[in-house]
């Protein structure tokens, strides 16, 4: 699986690895970002 | 593909559920929708060697110290395996 | 000319919880379903808990100061099993049942909004008639109530009023709009933001009483809630502060509603600590009413399980910063934590921010706290949900923090979280969760030598409302107050 050149759905959550983090590690490696969000469940 | 930050093994086996086959709670608009997106965590690795070092210890290495990492990755694996995505 | 700043301390705290099951309905979870789902409401009303439950319930008795939090963790689980009876106040505050409550709902309805059956009013009345906190002049404004026929009526029609029920489903009365035309007026945001309103009166008037403050002395309040008091051209305009104020009689305050997710409390505290630093004011209330709408968050979780529904409570704080008085707890402003925009959605810059970098300010070691207070949500609520155990991880990644800056080693992470942190006991009561319901345990602590150093650590999901994708965090150390002993300063 390559990240490189791929489109990328980031969903991240608050007290996890939120989808600002998951999206810097995507595009490090290459990938579009296409939608980031964080989920909060409390 | 669709990139997990879930902190545990539970609530990655029910995002990445959702994403592919379909809501397995069947609570919300995509439960009997089956998406069949590649999902993956972000700290398998898969992903994690695919990262920029500095950016992967930067943004997610405390969490991958404090987390049941290996529990979360077999989840999602798994998941891919029985919904037929393979590594 | 130079002039010093006041050391600001915490001068008390109290809280309130009130039993409600008749409005576990009302919660956002709830309310959706059961739209959906009309036998959805059969389901929850066979899962609903007694008022002497929700008494014995041992996080709801370490929430009022009963039993610390620490003793949960040597409690079997489920907690819910325990058959130790409980008893209505503890040290930091009473639980109220439901049919009491709604009489209180009534006290503080300025717009007569709340139309109560006129033989629940005399239930009421006569159930309140003892209540420590509520004076005549109070129980003069439950009014004589509506015939039973006529709040059929308003509950029935093309614009209903909502009906407002006890646990085992009996009709008390109903929760009228204030406005046909407008959502922001609309009886269940009324009935969300009255009972926060009158939740935190509660919290507030019993510790005035108990602290025996008084409410004249008071120049100021900051309601730290994430309630949306407004209309339709002005739907978050807030100042539930002064609201507040007014029912507690005190007469010489204004006040201001500080908005910050759940984070509001600990932002409020900061500022409040500030104004009493800066000689603005000599002291200042923070409050933080319930959250209605958290109601019943995780019910399927525990439904699935066949366990009670046990976000059946509305939680309330009110605190008071005041000038040092020798024995508070001193607020050290100098070593805020606050998670800045530039530490963006890195849990390890982040945790930098709220927790390393404070305490380096004043040359202190991760293991120097004594105890830090988190998001405390009560895992029993959460976990059957799949929502994890919310303190453990938040202990979890400060110990790992700490390990990765050599502070501990891995294997003593387990340990510092032991003893550095504490089992989840609060309500899922969104702002009142987040480190507050520590901070009765944490002031009696701090006043009787138990604890040195209490460090206050408090996030908000700001991504939530749509306008950020950031997350909010804010921290606050707490010491003990070295004034009229014989231990040094501290630096």
């Amino acid at each position: 699986m390559k990240l490189q050149g791929k489109k990328v759905i980031a969903l991240g959550e608050r007290d996890g690895v939120q989808g600002g983090a998951l999206a810097a590690c995507a595009q490090s490696a290459g990938a579009e970002v296409v939608l980031e969000t964080t989920y909060c469940f409390v | 593909m669709v990139l997990l930050g879930t902190p545990n093994a539970e609530s990655s086996r029910l995002y990445a559920m959702t994403v592919t086959a379909g809501d397995p709670s069947w609570a919300g608009a995509l439960a009997g929708v089956a998406l069949g997106l590649p999902v993956y965590h972000v700290m398998e690795e898969a992903v994690k060697t695919q990262v920029a070092p500095e950016v992967y210890e930067e943004q997610v290495a405390l969490m991958e110290m404090v987390l049941e990492a290996a529990d979360i990755a077999q989840a999602v694996q798994e998941v891919r395996a029985h919904t037929g995505q393979g590594d | 000319m130079t002039q010093t700043l006041e050391q600001p301390v915490i001068r008390g705290v109290r809280f309130f919880l009130a039993h409600t099951p008749g409005l576990v309905r009302y919660g956002s979870k709830p309310s959706r379903d059961i739209a959906r789902d009309a036998t959805m409401a059969d389901a929850i009303a066979a899962h609903l808990r007694s008022y002497e439950a929700a008494v014995a319930y041992p996080p709801n008795r370490a929430f009022l100061g009963h039993i610390h939090p620490d003793t949960l963790a040597s409690m079997p689980q489920p907690w819910f099993t325990s058959e130790a009876p409980g008893t209505r106040w503890g040290a930091h505050g009473e639980i109220m049942p439901e049919e009491e409550f709604y009489g209180v709902l009534k006290i503080c309805d300025v717009f007569d909004l709340v139309h109560l059956e006129a033989g629940f009013v005399e239930e009421a009345r006569a159930a309140l008639a003892t209540h420590p906190l509520l004076t005549p002049a109070d129980l003069e404004r439950l009014g004589t109530g509506f015939p039973e026929a006529d709040i059929a009526t308003q509950c029935g029609g093309s614009a209903p009023a909502l009906p407002l029920y006890l646990r085992h489903g009996r009709r008390i009365g109903c929760m009228q709009a204030a406005h046909a035309d407008d959502a922001s007026l609309a009886a269940d945001v009324l009935l969300e933001n009255l009972t926060c309103k009158a939740s935190a009166v509660m919290a507030m008037r019993t510790l005035l009483a108990q602290e025996q403050l008084d409410p004249l002395a008071l120049p100021y309040v900051l309601n730290s809630g994430e309630e949306a008091v407004g209309d339709r051209y002005q739907r978050g305009g807030g100042n539930l502060a002064k609201a507040i104020a007014e029912m507690c009689g005190c007469q010489a305050a204004t006040g201001v509603d500080i908005k910050g997710f759940c984070c509001g409390p600990v932002h409020a505290l900061t500022v409040a600590g500030s104004l009493v630093s800066a000689r603005v004011f000599s002291q200042v209330a923070v409050v933080g009413g319930c959250a209605l709408a958290k109601l019943g968050m995780k019910y399927r979780g525990h439904l699935q399980h066949d366990q009670p529904i046990l976000e059946d409570v509305l939680a309330a704080v009110a605190i008071i910063v005041s000038a040092d008085d020798g024995v508070s707890p001193r607020l050290r402003l100098e070593a805020l934590g606050r998670h800045t925009v530039a530490a963006g959605a890195s849990q390890k810059a982040i945790f930098e921010h709220l927790v390393s970098q404070p305490l380096e300010r004043l040359g202190l070691h991760f293991t120097d706290v004594d105890k830090y207070a988190t998001e405390l949500h009560n895992p029993e609520v959460t976990e059957p949900a799949g929502s994890g155990n919310v303190p453990q991880l938040n202990y979890r990644v400060i110990a790992g923090l700490a390990a990765m800056r050599k502070e501990i080693t891995p294997a003593e992470m387990p340990a510092f979280v032991a003893t550095h942190g504490m089992p989840g006991f609060s309500p899922t009561q969104g702002h009142i969760a987040s480190a507050v319901p520590f901070l009765g345990h944490a002031v009696d602590g701090l006043r009787d030598g138990k604890l040195q150093r209490v460090m206050l650590l408090a996030k908000g999901s700001l991504f939530l409302g749509r306008m950020t994708q950031m997350a909010d965090g804010m921290s606050l150390l707490l010491e003990r107050n070295a004034a009229g002993s014989s231990e040094e300063k501290t630096p």
